[in-house]
């Protein structure tokens, strides 16, 4: 009692340099979380927020338009430069696609999503869930380059549209305004397609999260009651799933906002705005306007993670 | 009354989400078929032969080799630094209560909620200023970077189920803090690590929008094969060689799904 009573260890200091290390550690849990989380922050806070927070900066400098260097005064003048209506309108152009790329990867992965999350038992939910992991770890380019084959002229797609005496269907879709093209692979449907592709295995996951947490007997209640598979959908599933629905649509619509290498590849010749950066930074030489494109992307992620998070969507996750 | 759980789907249902699972390797699958065709010039669909010469070429293509072990080596050496700085990482804000763990989770998460150009972009630009050469080790940096995330994520999702009062009983029969690290956490967390490990380095084997932007000369192998893409050489060559990548890239994780499967299992994991 005595010995506790001032304070003096119960046990005996540890020997070796190695016991002496872990008891002051044990004894100094602030150090010991520092040691911990040095590194790690030291490493995320210098190289990764310290580059972000640069680039950043140089958003607000501009370019001389004679000697193409860097002014490195404060100026607002790359922000106007933005606003332009060219700008504007790679800004609205990949918006648009981000939205559609959502809506319609939300779509696909939601039937999926239902099925493992109450149909799918034992074996067939493994085959599920690899099913889903394995696309959507698989690699990113060799997706973009699979659907240059399908898309392509003599690829698959045209030769299925001709066995099914369909030829006119894809001829009349091509010679549509602005999603059409000279082929599929030069035109927004391409561009579209391969999107939809690449990114909806992010929006399976969250989706199948949130449904299975719905308890199986709220379906059965709400067909109990009368309501028929429609309404149950829209007043039972619908908002019960929303937030992975919310969730998934997070990185969907991330992902699409900052490629730039899927439209380079397959599609048309108008620039998105990941694209925009790259030829920014790279052939214009103009770094600050490129850092403005980037604070784009910053700003609508920063506003749909708030309203996510107002939705609960981070839950699901 | 409850009703049967196991009732079979609607079938607009199990069509739409069987359909849905074909369009995910319905493309992939094709990739397989090319890697056979006899046709050099165009993506001919149905391949007017099949062969095997391909393989025969592309084994013998050193660039091929050479963007191979460059992929290797960056993901090894990314993936250890990923390891080391994901655990410390993990083990502060699982095991310990402190301001800001918050923001911690955050900081993690940010280099791949951002679109990877932002963080291309933001390092390329950091590096010039600071008069950084690109070379080998700055694509490690930036792989290495964005690879935190994953085994962070594996390894809190573990600590979370490995039990306080174990940390404590070792501890208590005389343990100190590096014995019971290395017989009580690292075996109960090693399959995590191993599988966040894996995951990292998949990640990393695959990355190419940060890769263009840090990398000087050296080309990795998706740097290979978007330069392949945009200007195509020799497209048969393309095709084994996207073949094997899928068949690379699937170990890994089919790796990561059983060795983190059975995870709830762990003793003393109950409390």
């Amino acid at each position: 009692m005595s010995a506790l009573a001032t304070g003096a260890p119960i046990q005996p200091n540890r020997p070796g340099v190695t016991g002496r290390i872990s008891d002051f550690l044990w004894k100094h849990p602030h150090l010991l979380l520092l040691i911990l989380l040095g590194p790690p922050v030291l490493w995320l806070g210098i190289i990764y927020l310290g580059s972000l927070l640069a680039l950043l900066l140089q958003s607000f400098f501009s370019i001389d338009d004679f000697s193409g260097l860097i002014n490195y005064e404060f100026t607002l003048a790359t922000y106007r430069q933005l606003f332009s209506d060219a700008n504007f309108d790679i800004i609205l152009r990949t918006v648009t696609m981000a939205a559609a790329v959502t809506l319609f990867s939300a779509l696909i992965a939601f039937p999926i999503a239902y099925y493992a999350a109450r149909y799918a038992r034992g074996k067939w939910k493994a085959i599920f869930y690899l099913g889903v992991m394995l696309p959507l770890w698989s690699s990113y380019l060799v997706k973009i380059y699979a659907w240059k084959l399908i898309l392509a002229k003599e690829g698959i797609l045209t030769w299925a549209f001709g066995k099914l005496h369909l030829s006119w269907l894809l001829d009349a879709w091509l010679s549509l305004p602005i999603i059409g093209g000279n082929s599929l692979s030069v035109s927004y449907t391409g561009t579209f397609l391969v999107f939809v592709y690449v990114w909806m295995p992010f929006m399976i996951l969250p989706i199948q999260a949130a449904l299975e947490r719905v308890p199986g007997n709220l379906i059965e209640a709400s067909s109990d009651l009368g309501g028929n598979p429609g309404q149950t959908f829209r007043h039972v599933l619908f908002p019960l799933a929303l937030p992975g629905i919310v969730a998934g649509s997070i990185f969907t619509f991330s992902l699409t906002l900052g490629d730039y290498i899927i439209p380079q590849i397959v599609g048309s010749s108008r620039l998105f705005i990941g694209q925009a950066v790259y030829a920014q930074q790279g052939t214009a030489g103009n770094i600050p306007l490129a850092a403005a494109f980037t604070v784009v992307p910053i700003v609508i992620m920063g506003l749909y993670l708030w309203m996510a998070k107002r939705m609960g969507a981070f839950d699901a996750l | 009354m409850r009703s049967d759980r196991s009732a079979s789907a609607p079938l607009p249902l199990k069509i739409a989400a069987i359909g849905g699972l074909a369009f995910l390797h319905i493309p992939i699958l094709l990739i397989f078929l090319y890697a056979f065709t006899t046709e050099e010039k165009s993506y001919q669909f149905p391949p007017p032969g099949l062969t095997l010469q391909w393989f025969a070429v592309t084994w013998n293509r050193p660039d091929v080799w050479a963007a191979l072990a460059l992929s290797v080596k960056v993901a090894t050496i990314a993936t250890a630094i990923a390891l080391v700085l994901g655990t410390l990482c993990a083990a502060a804000v699982s095991q310990t209560r402190f301001f800001g763990r918050e923001t911690i989770s955050l900081l993690v998460i940010l280099p791949i909620a951002l679109p990877g150009i932002i963080t291309g972009i933001a390092l390329r630009s950091a590096f010039s200023m600071a008069d950084i050469p690109f070379s080998f080790w700055t694509i490690v940096l930036g792989h290495a970077t964005f690879c935190i995330v994953v085994v962070y994520n594996n390894a809190v999702a573990r600590f979370r189920r490995v039990s306080g009062s174990l940390i404590e009983a070792s501890m208590d029969l005389g343990a100190d803090g590096f014995q019971t690290f290395r017989h009580i956490i690292l075996p109960n967390i090693g399959t995590a690590l191993l599988a966040g490990g894996m995951l990292a380095f998949a990640l990393s084997f695959d990355e190419v929008i940060v890769t263009t932007f840090t990398g000087g000369q050296q080309s990795t192998l998706p740097i290979w094969m978007l330069e392949e893409l945009i200007r195509p050489r020799q497209r048969p060559v393309t095709n084994v060689v996207a073949m094997v990548v899928v068949l690379v890239t699937a170990l890994p994780i089919l790796a990561a799904y059983y060795l983190t499967r059975d995870g709830d299992q762990i003793a003393g994991g109950g409390k």
